[in-house]
């Protein structure tokens, strides 16, 4: 059993509030055979400065450092990437640093350019992620991905990312999913979800009206998980710009944009998840030690915490945030979430990790609709809409720009300008793309509070992402 | 016909032979749908890395010799003393002392039971292991860790009895030449090159 000291669980605490005035992102799609990287940052960029109706070359005037988040320089075949970009953006001489944190580099390149807000170090900053994942056929892409693991005790098993993720979720199957055909239903269930929000968004790459027989009848990648369960290899770029409050006021003076508040918190656990050693379950507020007491009798060999079932990444990034945020229950006091939905399994999994579901539930949260934007058995507002992007597996999986697409989407519920961007018909013949006839809006009516979890691979880093509209904050001081 | 690299140490230095990349030329990438105009071009690269296993050799050595080596930390004044790790651990991740080296082969003979798995029917580019990939992770009596593996033979389920077994001829020295077959497995039956 290990435990954690009092000063390690501290909660997080910001010197002033940080605030997100804009955000913006490029299409997202699975090649750009001719585009170069700067030019998708420059069209994210662009974007930002238009929510804010202002120029780009206005916008750079606020912005004192910047923080790029980049996974893997092998798929791009350029060290440095980030210097690329800054000087390509026009920010020099500027102080700028890359990040990288896997599939939750987007939420770590949020956490530090907040940080630099917060410290009083910069007034303005540039959060931009971007991946470019079309430089090499997908078998050696998937080689380059499990790079990610412990190249001496795991990459050589097959190089196969998908694989060392398989396994947990074939825990998770069978001890809290019963290897039961109903819960196997309900994870193609996600998957429809989230190709068919796909369908509504002309940024993302794969919009897809399937039903669950159709999950269930792709290719096995890994047993019980199949191809419609895995999520997007992408190419695309997101930013956001995070202010202090004086930067933020005269930023949104003329526009639409109102600034939210933004809360970023982190948690990590082992590479190898071969090293992950027992411990309690850290409680989040809506929990009870109580409550998981018999967790081993309900759920068979479920009592090992986290083993191979649950992400403690996930629960500390969601412990702190909280914290942070004065959020007691996330299902009363969000109004809308992205999750990281690299699997359609590991998306039950953080149901739990991060409280919207008691660890062995996070099923119900799929079941009960409360994940929809319209419930599909009562026809009201879904309590807690998840991924109405589309997500990891409909939207886009553009590992550095991820986390930050994710509190875009969050950020325009917020705003109330979810149809305006989504909706728009000149972006979707500019994308290319078409719009459906049954095109609906997806926004989330009086949505004030939301959150996105950024995730890199079996759980070794994770983020929480917390938006606010500052006249319905949950904590005075937060 | 040209020679793979080929390293060995003398005097602290890597000492080199063969060759470590091959030159293939640029070739370009042309748009079909918009009279073949220039895209882009290809960049091949072909090198070999020169990667030292620094205090976790000794694992890998031992794996060409029948012997499943793990670590424990000893140190009278740590938190977590006495506890086993395998994926071997050359310092303890609470005290960061210096874990002790101990045979843990008649331990897995004994005890080695598949906590959880996945059969995994792709691959990522430069695998070398036959498809479907059997992944395992396994538990030990008295070990704190799960290690990752792969099974040779059989069907995994959870709680199955398995027995290690070790490329010792023709070894590797990766983490390829220690496999695990279904308790019970005649010796012929053993995949090329392996023994109990
Ligand atoms: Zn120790």
């Amino acid at each position: 059993m290990i435990t954690f000291s009092r000063q390690q669980l501290k909660i997080p605490r910001l010197q002033r509030p940080v605030y997100l005035v804009t955000a913006g992102q490029s299409k997202f799609d699975r090649a750009f055979p001719d585009k170069r990287t700067e030019e998708l940052c420059i069209d994210a960029f662009t974007m930002a400065a238009g929510l804010l109706d202002i120029s780009p070359a206005e916008l750079k005037q606020y912005i004192h450092s910047c923080y790029y988040g980049h996974f893997a320089d092998h798929f791009g075949d350029q060290l440095l990437g980030e210097s690329v970009i800054h000087d390509r953006l026009g920010l020099d001489p500027l102080g700028n640093v890359g990040v990288k944190t896997g599939g939750a580099t987007g939420g770590s390149t949020l956490w530090e350019g907040m940080k630099a807000v917060a410290s009083g170090y910069s007034d303005c900053v540039l959060v931009m992620g971007w991946e470019r994942m079309d430089e090499v056929p997908t078998d050696e892409g998937n080689f380059l991905i499990s790079c990610a693991a412990d190249k001496d005790w795991e990459s050589p098993l097959g190089h196969i990312y998908t694989g060392y993720y398989a396994v947990m979720a074939q825990r998770y199957w069978q001890i809290f999913g019963k290897s039961e055909e109903s819960f196997r239903r309900t994870l193609a269930e996600i998957s429809v979800k989230h190709h068919g929000y796909a369908r509504f968004n002309p940024f993302a790459q794969s919009p897809m009206k399937i039903t669950v027989d159709d999950v269930l009848n792709s290719p096995v990648v890994a047993y019980p998980l199949r191809a419609l369960d895995c999520c997007l290899m992408s190419v695309g770029a997101a930013c956001a710009i995070l202010c202090d409050e004086d930067t933020a006021t005269q930023l949104t003076k003329n526009s639409k944009n109102k600034p939210l508040r933004i809360y970023v918190a982190a948690g990590s656990h082992t590479l190898r998840p071969a090293d992950r050693l027992d411990m309690a379950i850290p409680l989040l507020p809506n929990e009870t030690a109580d409550q998981y007491k018999d967790l081993g009798e309900r759920f068979p060999g479920g009592d090992r915490y986290p083993g191979f079932t649950g992400f403690l990444a996930a629960r500390i990034a969601a412990y702190y945030g909280y914290g942070m945020a004065g959020i007691t229950d996330p299902t009363t006091d969000l109004d809308l979430v992205e999750l990281h939905d690299a699997f359609t399994i590991s998306d039950v999994q953080t149901y739990e990790d991060i409280g919207i579901r008691p660890y062995g539930y996070g099923r119900d949260y799929v079941e009960s609709g409360d994940c929809y934007h319209t419930n599909p058995h009562t026809g009201q507002p879904g309590k807690l809409p998840s991924n109405l992007s589309g997500g990891l597996i409909g939207c886009m999986h553009s590992v550095g720009a991820t986390g930050i697409m994710q509190t875009f989407e969050v950020a325009t519920h917020i705003w109330h300008r979810w149809e305006e961007l989504h909706g728009d018909a000149q972006l979707w013949q500019k994308f290319n793309r078409v719009k459906p006839d049954d095109w609906t809006s997806l926004q989330v009516e009086g949505a004030k509070r939301g959150m996105a979890i950024s995730h890199a691979g079996v759980g070794s880093h994770v983020t929480s992402t917390i938006l606010m509209d500052p006249d319905h904050l949950l904590a005075k001081d937060a | 016909m040209s020679m793979f690299g080929q390293v060995f140490v003398k005097d602290n230095k890597y000492k080199i032979k063969g060759d470590f990349h091959h030159l293939t030329p640029n070739t370009p990438i042309r748009d079909a749908d918009d009279g073949w105009k220039l895209l882009g071009v290809t960049n091949p690269r072909d090198m070999t890395y020169m990667h030292s296993y620094g205090g976790e050799a000794i694992f890998f050595e031992s794996l060409s010799q029948g012997k499943l080596l793990a670590t424990r930390c000893d140190n009278s004044g740590c938190g977590t003393r006495g506890t086993t790790y395998i994926p071997f651990r050359i310092h303890c991740p609470d005290c960061l002392g210096k874990n002790s080296i101990i045979d843990l082969t008649a331990v897995a003979r004994k005890s080695a039971r598949i906590h959880t798995f996945m059969v995994c029917e792709r691959s990522g580019a430069f695998n070398l292991l036959d498809k479907p990939i059997k992944f395992i992770n396994i538990e030990f009596d008295g070990v704190a860790t799960i290690l990752m593996s792969y099974l040779s033979l059989g069907e995994p389920k959870f709680g199955m009895r398995v027995l290690p077994i070790f490329k010792t001829s023709g070894p590797t020295f990766t983490i390829l030449d220690l496999s695990w077959v279904p308790e019970g497995t005649p010796q012929e039956q053993l995949p090329e090159g392996f023994t109990f």
